[in-house]
C-alpha cells in the first residue's frame, strides 16, 4: 500500500490556509486540520482511489467546520455571535474600507460562499473539484460564486452594515 | 475584435476573473470589457479581491508543517489508541478463549492424542486465571461477587457449581487476607476465582476449575507483572496469581497446594 504520509503531507500546507482562513485563530485552525487528518487515516482504505485525494481532503475539513458550527450552534453560541458582530462591526467597516481587508470581509459571507471563493480563488481548485468538496453540480458553483464575489465587492465597498441589513 | 453581440455570459466573466480563459476567450471578454465601463469596474475590482485575499493567505501556506500535525506523529497516536483497545478486548475475550480451547483440547485427549497431556491443560489454567486476574484485580467497586463476611455461603456456592469441594487456604502468614470470591466460565463448565489482598492492597487470586489430568508439577507463567503458578490434581486445575516475583510467590503456591491437598 501507498505510504499515505507520502501523499498527505505535500497537502498539509493547503488544508491549514484553508482552515485558518475559515476560522481566523491559528491553533484553532491547526486542530481543524489534526481532526481531517486523523479522519482521513481512519477512512484510508474506503477512499476513492481515483487521485481525488484533494477534493476528499477538503471536504472532510469542510464537513468537520461545519458540524462543529451547529454544535457551537446548539449549544447557545448564537447569542454570543449576535453581540460580537454588534460591537466588531465598526472595526470591521473601517478595516475593510481602509487596508482592503478582504479576508475580514469573507467573513460576513455565509460559509459556503467562504469555501467557494477560498477553494477556486486561492487554492485553485478547478470549478469541477470545487462541486466535488461543496457536493453540488457544476452549474450550481458557477452561479454560487457569481453571487459570492458580488457579495464579498459589497462588503468591502460597503461595510458589513448595509449587507446585514439587505440579508434581514 | 469582432463586433457588439459576441455573447459573453457570466461564466466566462467568473473565469476571466480566476484567469482560466484561453487566448480567444480572454480577448473576446476583454473587448466586451472595454464597451462596458460598468461592468469592466465589477471585473477589476472582483480581480482585485481575489488577489488580495491570496496574497493574504499566501504566508500561511508557507509556514512549515507542526509537528503534531505531521502524519508520522498522527499516525503513531493513533496505532497506540489501537494498541490499547485491542489490549483490553483481548483480555476481555482471553477469558472466554482460553476456556473454548481448554474445553476442545480435553475431548481431544479422550479421544486420541495422549501425547499433549501433561502440558497444555496447566497452559490454560494459567492462561486462563491471568486472564481472570487481570480483569477483577484492577475492579475497584467489585472486586468480588461474594465478600469474606458470607465466607461458608461462598464456599458452599462455588464448591457446589464447580463439583468439587473447595477451600479458602490461609494465606494469613504471607499477609494476604481472603477478601471474597466469584464464579466465571471456565473449560467446559465453570471456574471460582478467591481473591485476597495484604495490607498494602496487593491482590493475590487463587483460580480454580475442572481440567483433564491427575498431576502435574508447578507451571510457571509470567504475563507482564502478573506472575502465576499452576498446577492440576486430581481432575483440577489450579493457579495462583499476583503481581508478585516468582520467587515470592512459589512459596505461596506451595502452601496453598500443601493446603488443599492435606484437606483433600
Amino acid at each position: 500500500m501507498v505510504d499515505p504520509g507520502a501523499l498527505l503531507e505535500p497537502l498539509i500546507p493547503a488544508l491549514r490556509r484553508y482552515a485558518y482562513a475559515l476560522l481566523h485563530d491559528h491553533a484553532a485552525a491547526d486542530d481543524l486540520v489534526q481532526d481531517t487528518l486523523e479522519r482521513a487515516l481512519s477512512r484510508w482504505t474506503s477512499r476513492r482511489p481515483d487521485g481525488e485525494l484533494r477534493a476528499w481532503l477538503f471536504a472532510i475539513l469542510r464537513n468537520l467546520n461545519i458540524d462543529a458550527y451547529r454544535q457551537a450552534r446548539r449549544r447557545g453560541a448564537q447569542v454570543e455571535v449576535d453581540e460580537v458582530d454588534h460591537s466588531e462591526t465598526a472595526t470591521r467597516q473601517e478595516t475593510a474600507l481602509e487596508a482592503r481587508d478582504v479576508l475580514a470581509a469573507l467573513d460576513q459571507l455565509p460559509e459556503e460562499q467562504k469555501s467557494l471563493l477560498l477553494l477556486i480563488g486561492v487554492e485553485d481548485f478547478s470549478y469541477k473539484e470545487a462541486a466535488r468538496v461543496l457536493d453540488v453540480p457544476i452549474g450550481t458553483v458557477m452561479s454560487r460564486l457569481s453571487r459570492a464575489r458580488q457579495r464579498l465587492r459589497s462588503v468591502v465597498e460597503n461595510g458589513p452594515v448595509a449587507l446585514l441589513r439587505r440579508v434581514k | 475584435m469582432t463586433g457588439e453581440d459576441v455573447p459573453i455570459d457570466e461564466d466566462e466573466l467568473q473565469a476571466f476573473v480566476d484567469e482560466r480563459l484561453d487566448g480567444p476567450r480572454r480577448d473576446a471578454v476583454e473587448a466586451h470589457l472595454a464597451r462596458h465601463h460598468e461592468l469592466r469596474e465589477r471585473i477589476a475590482a472582483e480581480r482585485r479581491q481575489r488577489a488580495s485575499l491570496r496574497a493574504q493567505l499566501q504566508g500561511k501556506a508557507a509556514e512549515p508543517i507542526p509537528a503534531r500535525l505531521r502524519i508520522a506523529t498522527i499516525q503513531a497516536a493513533r496505532r497506540a489508541r489501537l494498541a490499547r483497545r485491542v489490549s483490553l478486548i483481548a483480555a476481555a475475550a482471553a477469558i472466554f478463549v482460553v476456556g473454548a480451547s481448554a474445553g476442545w483440547f480435553a475431548n481431544s485427549l479422550r479421544s486420541a492424542q495422549p501425547v499433549l497431556t501433561a502440558q497444555v491443560p496447566t497452559t490454560a489454567i494459567a492462561q486462563g486465571a491471568a486472564a481472570a486476574y487481570r480483569t477483577f484485580v484492577v475492579e475497584v467497586a467489585h472486586p468480588v461477587e461474594v465478600g469474606v463476611a458470607q465466607e461458608t455461603h461462598l464456599l458452599q456456592w462455588l464448591s457446589k457449581r464447580l463439583g468439587h469441594k473447595l477451600e479458602a487456604p490461609d494465606l494469613a502468614p504471607f499477609g494476604y487476607r481472603l477478601m471474597g470470591g466469584r464464579l466465571l466460565p471456565g473449560g467446559s463448565g465453570a471456574a471460582a476465582q478467591l481473591m485476597y489482598e495484604d495490607s498494602a492492597g496487593k491482590r493475590l487470586t487463587l483460580y480454580v476449575r475442572a481440567a483433564d489430568g491427575t498431576e502435574t508439577a508447578f507451571r510457571f507463567q509470567q504475563d507482564g507483572d502478573a506472575a502465576t503458578f499452576a498446577w492440576i490434581d486430581q481432575g483440577f486445575g489450579f493457579a495462583v496469581t499476583a503481581t508478585a516475583s516468582r520467587e515470592e510467590l512459589l512459596p505461596i503456591a506451595e502452601a496453598v497446594y500443601k493446603g488443599l491437598t492435606s484437606k483433600g
